[in-house]
């Protein structure tokens, strides 16, 4: 969890000094979703990812030298600088991708699933998605395919409240998106999104039904994200107050205090890890900045295999 | 409603500047107050002020029943302003990002564009659809297309493409007026371009070229963002003794032909520049066009078509760069038109 926040502080200090370019979606207090899910996973386990998706994509094992020099557009990059923070896949650790379009990764996860059904490749597949895109059609058309296929894909909506800035209570006229569950005939589950162990838990139980051949499941996880949508939000929408509210229950020190109070580790032994994962990313920015830009010779490359 | 085209060179004295995305924010509000027919609705354009700011504080002024704030659902915000037109109201959507025009198209391709004909002429949809597009922001592939060529292609849709302030307000007046869907595409990094813009209202009707400047050697059709490339490109030509005239069709459907086959015919070359990818894209309508009309005796040079590379828009800024036309392209394309090449 201290990885990905680091990550994002880093990655929005630096886009704050321009010197990432694009735009990019900060996922910083939502990390025990992310974590807490793909603990769940096995490698041979697939995800899709978001717009959101620099948590996910750490979570599920990517290497952070690696995207953080695909935010620099560097060669050495995910996707050789061509994609940026919307596009990273890491598809030898099972991440299909993360996603500009919301919603589009939702049909995608179906069709991995899928894949695992009629090859009988045992693995499952987790759709990470938001709050706003549980409103595209991509949404319900590809739960009910899941649903009618049995098809062994887990539905994570991590419901941060807003979708830009469209509140979720605006936006959806039921109390949780996994009440859609029903609608689907698959089951649905909410759980705290900023609790790490009640995340693993629902979590678990939710890999063993489809893990078992019993279908899809969707899980909404209720969490907040800390900062703007993206690059310059002023966060009109909502108040300070709220912010305050929600940063008072903040995943980590929350897991952390936790882990302390069970005496399972001691303060210091935090604050080493806290530490070294800082150190970590400051040197996947040392290893961004080094990598060379790509060459005007890649430009055409890639387009069909 | 009574049209005048006003030609964004004149008033300068009685105008003020402001900004494109002032300007396409004028015309909205212009037209909400003139009529209560008039609405928009899209994702985060209540408080947040749409994703580029042109929604900015409209909601403070007409409420949350005429800027309507929707979900994340592009087919379904598409397929309401389709049926609220045809039933009588002249709804403009945002669709955030040009891009997923794609998630729509259903909607505008097989609905809003047919409906009437299929009707045999019973009913109409006189809606809008404004939308972002275009590369230069690092955005990548999913948010930095030029798709104008897919709904040109559509009959029943109407495509407006403006360069300027002044004809962005002038035209968006025009296309909510007009009794036809018409897809509206505002280049991003045009929004924060300022020039004098009039602040009474006036329409640009749709289907009238602008010459953005005037020459005798060389004809550059260009749309958007590169109308200004081309501008440059002549600026820095003329120095060469190269006059370069400069079309700016403002909208491609309907297409005003003529201004643009009586420039070839005065120059006898034509380039022809977009933003989007070269192949399949405009520019080969507009090469055709010139090519089967009475201008195709008076070339004395290939026509030449400058667009996009065939791939998706990259990341990397210099690679994002590489991948459009740039003013030295337009200016080598122009030489070699003119030294026959
Ligand atoms: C199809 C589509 N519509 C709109 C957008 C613009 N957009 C990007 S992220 C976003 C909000 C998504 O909200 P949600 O799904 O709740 O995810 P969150 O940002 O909260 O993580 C919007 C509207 C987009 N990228 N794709």
């Amino acid at each position: 969890m201290w990885s990905i926040r680091w990550f994002d502080e880093k990655v929005d200090e630096f886009f704050a000094k321009g010197m990432i370019h694009g735009t990019t979606h900060l996922c910083v207090g939502q990390e025990a979703s992310a974590v807490g899910v793909c603990a769940m996973l096995e490698d041979k386990d697939k995800i899709t990812s978001t717009h959101r998706g620099h948590g996910h994509c750490i979570a599920k094992g990517a290497d952070p030298d690696r995207m953080m020099a695909e935010l620099f557009g560097r060669e050495t990059g995910y996707c050789k600088g061509k994609g940026g923070s919307m596009h990273i896949a890491d598809v030898e650790k099972g991440n299909l991708g993360a996603n500009g379009i919301v919603g589009g990764g939702i049909p995608l996860a179906v069709g991995a699933a899928l894949t695992s059904k009629m090859r009988q490749e045992g693995y499952i597949t987790v759709c990470f998605f938001g709050d706003g895109a549980a409103n595209e059609g991509s949404f319900h058309e590809a739960v009910n395919l899941a649903a009618i296929w049995d098809l062994p894909v887990i539905f994570v909506c991590e419901n941060n409240q807003y979708g830009m800035s469209g509140p979720v209570k605006d936006m959806v006229k039921i109390e949780n998106i996994a009440d859609r569950a029903l609608g689907y005939g698959i089951p649905g589950h909410v759980v705290d999104g900023n609790n790490l162990p009640e995340v693993m838990t629902v979590m678990k139980e939710a890999v063993e039904y489809t893990r078992n051949g019993s279908g899809p499941v969707l899980i909404e996880a209720k969490t907040y994200r800390w900062k703007g949508h993206s690059k310059s939000d002023a966060k009109k929408y909502r108040t300070r107050e709220e912010e305050k509210e929600w940063k008072d229950k903040d995943p980590i020190r929350f897991f952390q205090d936790a882990l302390i109070e069970r005496g399972i580790i001691t303060e210091e032994e935090a604050d080493t890890v806290k530490k070294a994962t800082k150190a970590s990313i400051e040197r996947s920015v040392e290893f961004a900045e080094q990598s060379p830009e790509p060459s005007a010779d890649t430009l055409l490359e890639d387009v069909y295999a | 409603m009574q049209s005048s085209a006003v030609n964004s060179s004149n008033n300068k004295e009685t105008t003020r500047s402001i900004t494109f995305a002032e300007a396409v924010r004028e015309a909205l509000s212009q037209e909400m107050r003139e009529d209560q027919d008039v609405f928009i609705l899209g994702e985060d354009i209540g408080v947040y002020g749409g994703a580029f700011g042109v929604t900015r504080g409209m909601i403070e002024e007409f409420g949350p029943e005429r800027v309507r704030n929707t979900p994340i659902s592009e087919a379904a915000i598409t397929g309401a302003a389709i049926g609220s037109a045809l039933t009588g109201m002249k709804p403009v959507v945002e669709l955030q990002f040009s891009d997923f025009i794609t998630i729509a198209m259903d909607q505008l391709a097989n609905q809003a564009a047919k409906l009437r004909y299929m009707y045999g002429g019973k009913g109409n949809v006189p809606m809008v659809l404004r939308t972002p597009s275009g590369s230069g922001t690092g955005a990548a592939a999913q948010h930095s297309q030029s798709l104008e060529a897919w709904v040109a292609h559509v009959p029943g849709l109407k495509v407006v493409q403006p360069s300027t302030a002044s004809d962005a307000k002038g035209l968006l007046k025009a296309a909510i007026a007009d009794p036809n869907p018409v897809i509206f595409y505002e280049h991003k990094l045009l929004y924060k371009t300022q020039e004098h813009v009039p602040e009474e209202a006036y329409t640009i009707p749709l289907g009238e070229a602008d010459v953005k400047r005037e020459g005798t050697d060389v004809t550059i059709v260009a749309t958007a963002v590169m109308v200004h490339k081309a501008l440059e490109a002549a600026e820095k030509l003329a120095e060469e003794g190269i006059d370069v005239e400069v079309i700016d069709p403002r909208t491609l459907v309907p297409l005003d032909e003529q201004t643009i086959v009586d420039s070839v015919k005065k120059t006898g070359k034509v380039i022809v520049v977009h933003e989007a990818v070269k192949r399949g894209g405009y520019g080969g309508e507009i090469a055709s066009m010139i090519a089967e009309s009475e201008a195709f005796d008076y070339l004395d040079a290939p026509i030449r078509r400058l667009g996009a590379l065939p791939i998706p828009v990259p990341y990397n800024p210099a690679l994002e760069k590489a991948m459009v036309p740039q003013v030295d392209d337009i200016m080598q394309a122009a030489r070699d038109s003119v030294h026959r090449r």
